[in-house]
């Protein structure tokens, strides 16, 4: 009795002298879809969120994170917001993370307006999601900060005059495909044609697409598949048509060159060229020691990938904020700190802007080449702290 | 009483109503006020209810096994979607009955084409139906918003009840009382010399062509009705969630409702209550302490339940209550 | 005006259909002859898509013994769930069936992702198997003329099977008239756990035949759900003839749809569906 009074004497002793409040534990809500079709991003996002907690206690500033994760299941929006509610009304929590799907993100919007609750993004990529809100901020991507990228490439740097692009027929698919449409014309090239390829759903034969164009014979493919198994089926497909013999390039955003599907891919996806923020492959300090923990915490077989960084990153945002307003979390305050926010993340520098809070970062041209027996990612070119071009250039909805 | 009487009592006090029958509502009212909490997932079991309910009329009473239902629902939907996004017309009441006459229109029409045939081939045109719509709200993505969805906004109900996204109570009264409103139609409908015409067809289809009923026409009739409860289920389901996206046309959300149905137990009326409520909060619950693995506790249940209740939750209670009453009479 | 390589769209259609018969021959079989309404097929399929990879990446086995060994062992194990669950319903109505083997499918996504993990499997199929093939008149995927071999191959042993043994008459007894069978002296509950074991063996033959193509992951078991189902249903209950011949139509249909008009988009597919069931309720083949 009176030694367990004397040291919580001590305890309250020794928190005053450190100058530091009570600890706080503060709640973290993580929205994200770990059943159906989203369920690999999930777990790329959740393990990069636990990597850098558990390298990172001593930035809380003695503060604990307790993280509460909800299941968003489908893409339709309703499953999110009631989870987001939930939350929020009783879980009490002081900061959002996670999202996916961007219709889920976009559903939650008048909610989190309402609540006052800062939230990032660390998916969802359709442009102009950090507009409807004032307390989201993004550590993701758009879809045209590599497709815009891409398409100012081949046609400067590869020296292609005509191009087709295909695309699967959802929102991130037509951003993807309109915004390399638009570089590369910019660029003085030429797109024949933008090809839906069918839904995110449906049998992923793209055999019937591709001999279309082969038939018209365009220097360059660009192809947009949502990252998985479609980009696999993309790649054979494309060797099993013997298009590379027919002189098409094959190029894309990363998805399709993911650094999880890459090895079962075969030697077909050798010479890809694909644009984007991030590859386990990087020679950077960051990345290498990046990938090192990741391997020692999850396996040797386990590979970040762009998933993987985005909730890597994204954790690191959450922890600044709880680090710098000692645990006490204001949304305004948060926003503020999220507004500029700049990290050596291991896909280089990366910045939140303060006007759109959206993220800035640097695109990567990759080329795949083979080490060994291992595919690899060459990174061939930097393009430095790319804005989304969609809001630089007010395409559409972006304005 | 000889059985002959006790079967001329049974059928004609079957559309009284019992004291038991004031339960769920009673468990409704009781939930606004216990659980303020929990009035967003209490919302979404409503609307699931009364979604399961139009299918009810139409799986339950007159036999017809649909997987496409969710073209009715996803109708009604954009029907209020697109009414506000594109012709600022933010009055929820009426909002849903044009989402009622939306749905039942396509309910008449894909009715009458489809209704002359049953079992997998129904199933399957009903379902590739639905997909059609589906593909459809994809293409006009200028109007419905696509896969990245379609913002919802209404005025406060009869200029009263305002919507807060924040704490759904006005949600939750709001679908509570369409609900009930609805409920009391479809008792109706089925207590009614039509909706016993209708179990009549779903019992013996030849004996019903015998008789001279006009069998088509009657299960065409019930298909509309069904699909315009459904619409105004969409309409509700895209006016207090203020957002709409194509999963409100998919797969899943027929799949739902229908094993909802069977789950409850079907041709009962309150077996889309029992159901929905069930699965809904079992489902909720699961996936908040295992987020990775929580259908495969769902899956059990249903397991479960077709191997041991094939007349689904409320059979089994009325099969207790039977068995009750007559050990009582022994 | 751009030119138009016909042989390789009917290659490619005839190709594509075979993909849709090897993937669903095993529901007709289950579904089709055996009347249960059984949505866990796509299940049965993904399990032996996993064998197969996991007997092809950790123990570097051969294709063919792969696809073999995951034939065998999912019908063995398809023969307890047979067993204890499907055959006390076989009598019930379709709707307990559907709660069943929805049920099934929920469980059956959560144990793979408990052991697979959520990640999208491939296979390194053998050499001669990759890559294009040249056919003289045009080339052509080597896989893609390989599968239009198997699906020949099945549809012929499945027809000599069931038409000219004796247990192939047997099962159609059986499904005939069940009553009639047993006072025959068949041995009823015997043949149906085998026929359940032989559409499990098939399906699971078709998940691995079909990795290469259609990917493989958790979701699997419901993705291609609706597809399993519209080749059986347009094929006809009851007749894997018919099952082959609308996986088939559908499959050049649809790949000539896209190939001409990729903005139709799924409308091919659901619209042919439509068509046919409208003209002919009990699908192309159907008896009921």
């Amino acid at each position: 009795m009176r030694i367990s009074r004397l040291v919580a004497a001590a305890a309250v002793a020794a928190m005053f002298s450190a100058g530091a409040a009570y600890a706080k534990t503060v709640k973290v809500g993580i929205v994200l879809p770990y059943t159906g079709g989203g369920a690999d991003f999930a777990k790329q996002i959740e393990k990069g969120m636990k990597l850098y907690l558990s390298q990172n206690k001593d930035k809380l500033g003695g503060h604990e994170v307790e993280l509460v994760t909800r299941d968003s299941k489908r893409p339709g929006g309703d499953i999110a917001k009631v989870a987001v509610q939930e939350l929020i009304t009783r879980e009490k929590v002081d900061i959002l993370g996670g999202f996916v799907y961007s219709p889920n993100a976009m559903s939650v919007a008048p909610l989190v307006t309402e609540a006052k609750v800062p939230m990032v993004i660390m998916n969802a990529g359709t442009s102009f999601i950090p507009a409807m809100s004032p307390y989201y901020a993004r550590v993701s991507f758009t879809m045209w900060q590599s497709g815009y990228h891409m398409g100012k490439y081949a046609a400067e740097k590869l020296g292609y005059k005509t191009a087709m692009a295909g695309f699967t027929n959802y929102p991130p698919g037509k951003d993807s495909a309109a915004a390399f449409k638009r570089g590369f014309e910019d660029a003085g090239g030429k797109v024949q044609e933008l090809i839906p390829m069918g839904g995110p759903r449906e049998v992923p034969d793209f055999t019937p697409f591709f001999q279309k164009v082969k038939d018209a014979k365009p220097n360059a493919l660009y192809m947009f598949v949502p990252a998985g198994s479609h980009a696999s089926a993309v790649v054979k497909t494309y060797n099993d048509l013997g298009m590379r013999g027919a002189g098409i390039a094959l190029i894309g955003p990363g998805d399709i060159t993911q650094d999880t599907k890459l090895q079962g891919m075969g030697d077909g996806a050798q010479g890809l060229v694909t644009v984007h923020h991030y590859s386990a492959d990087y020679d950077t300090p960051e990345n290498k020691a990046f990938v090192k923990a990741w391997k020692a915490a999850y396996g040797a077989d386990s590979t970040p990938d762009f998933m993987g960084v985005q909730g890597y990153d994204g954790m690191a945002a959450i922890v600044d904020v709880i680090n710098k307003l000692n645990g006490e979390i204001d949304a305004d305050k948060a926003m503020d700190i999220l507004k500029g926010w700049k990290f050596a993340s291991p896909r280089g520098p990366i910045m939140i802007d303060p006007q759109t809070r959206d993220i800035v970062q640097n695109e990567y041209v990759h080329k795949v080449t083979k080490q060994g027996d291992r595919l690899m990612i060459e990174v061939v070119a930097t393009i430095p702290q790319v804005k989304d071009p969609c809001k630089e250039l007010k395409v559409g909805k972006c304005k | 009483m000889t059985v002959a009487e006790a079967a001329a009592t049974a059928l004609a006090t079957r559309h009284r109503v019992r004291p038991l029958e004031a339960l769920p509502w009673v468990l409704a009212v009781a939930a606004f006020f216990a659980l303020p909490e929990y009035l967003a997932v209490g919302t979404q079991i409503l609307i699931l209810v009364l979604f399961a309910l139009s299918l009810d009329l139409v799986l339950g009473y007159a036999g017809i096994v649909t997987l496409g239902h969710a073209a009715f629902f996803g109708t009604g939907a954009y029907a209020v979607g697109l009414l506000s996004a594109h012709l600022d017309w933010h009055e929820p009441i009426t909002g849903l009955i044009v989402a009622a006459a939306a749905a039942a229109l396509v309910g008449l029409v894909s009715g009458w084409v489809l209704l002359r045939t049953h079992g997998l081939t129904l199933l399957m045109l009903t379902m590739a139906t639905m997909t059609l719509l589906h593909e459809l709200a994809n293409e006009q993505e200028n109007l419905t918003g696509g896969f990245d969805g379609l913002p919802v906004e209404i005025d406060p109900v009869l200029g009263l009840l305002r919507f807060s996204p924040l704490t759904y109570s006005g949600q939750y009264l709001y679908a509570l009382g369409l609900l009930f409103l609805m409920f009391l139609v479809v008792r109706r409908v089925v207590y009614s010399p039509f909706g016993h015409s209708l179990t009549g067809i779903r019992e013996n289809i030849l004996r019903m062509h015998a008789v001279g009923a006009p069998v088509r026409q009657r299960l065409v009739t019930v298909y509309t009705i069904s699909a315009a409860i459904a619409g105004v289920a969409g309409g509700l389901f895209a006016q207090v969630n203020a957002y709409i996206t194509l999963d409100v046309l998919s797969l899943e959300r027929a799949a739902t409702a229908l094993i909802v149905l069977i789950l409850g137990g079907h041709g009962r009326l309150y077996g889309a209550f029992v159901g929905a409520a069930l699965y809904m909060i079992l489902e909720d619950e699961l996936a908040k302490e295992f987020p990775e693995f929580w259908q495969f506790g769902l899956g059990l249940v249903l397991v479960l339940i077709a191997l041991f209740a094939r007349e689904g939750l409320t059979g089994l209670f009325a099969q207790a209550a039977e068995r009750f009453r007559k050990r009582a009479r022994s | 005006m751009e030119s138009i390589d016909i042989p390789s769209i009917v290659l490619g259609g005839l190709a594509y259909g075979m993909l849709l018969f090897i993937v669903s021959v095993g529901l007709s079989v289950t579904m089709g002859l055996m009347g249960f309404v059984n949505l866990a097929h796509g299940a049965f399929a993904m399990i032996g898509g996993y064998v197969v990879v996991t007997l092809m990446g950790g123990l570097g086995a051969n294709f063919f013994l792969a696809l073999l060994a995951a034939f065998v062992l999912v019908a063995l194990v398809s023969v307890v769930f047979e067993r204890l669950l499907y055959a006390p319903l076989y009598r019930a109505d379709e709707l307990s069936q559907v709660l069943l083997t929805i049920g099934l499918v929920f469980m059956m996504i959560a144990t793979v992702t408990f052991f697979w993990g959520t990640e999208p499997k491939t296979i390194r199929l053998p050499s001669y198997l990759a890559g294009p093939m040249d056919l003289g008149f045009t080339s052509f995927p080597a896989y893609r003329i390989f599968m239009i071999g198997v699906g020949a191959a099945m549809i012929v042993a499945l027809w000599l099977g069931f038409e000219r043994t004796t247990i192939g008459a047997q099962i159609r007894a059986a499904v005939d008239n069940r009553r009639m069978a047993q006072s025959l002296g068949i041995n009823v509950d015997r043949l149906f756990t085998m026929t359940f074991a032989l559409g499990s063996g098939l399906a699971a033959m078709g998940g691995g035949l079909g990795i290469e193509i259609i990917g493989l992951n958790p979701q699997y078991a419901l993705n291609y759900l609706v597809f399993f189902l519209i080749v059986v249903a347009v094929g006809g209950l009851g007749s894997i003839r018919g099952t082959f011949l609308a996986a088939l139509v559908i499959g050049m249909f649809d790949f000539a749809g896209k190939r001409l008009y990729p903005e139709a988009g799924a409308f091919f597919i659901y619209a042919i569906t439509i068509a046919v069931l409208l003209w002919r309720p009990q699908g192309l083949f159907g008896r009921r």
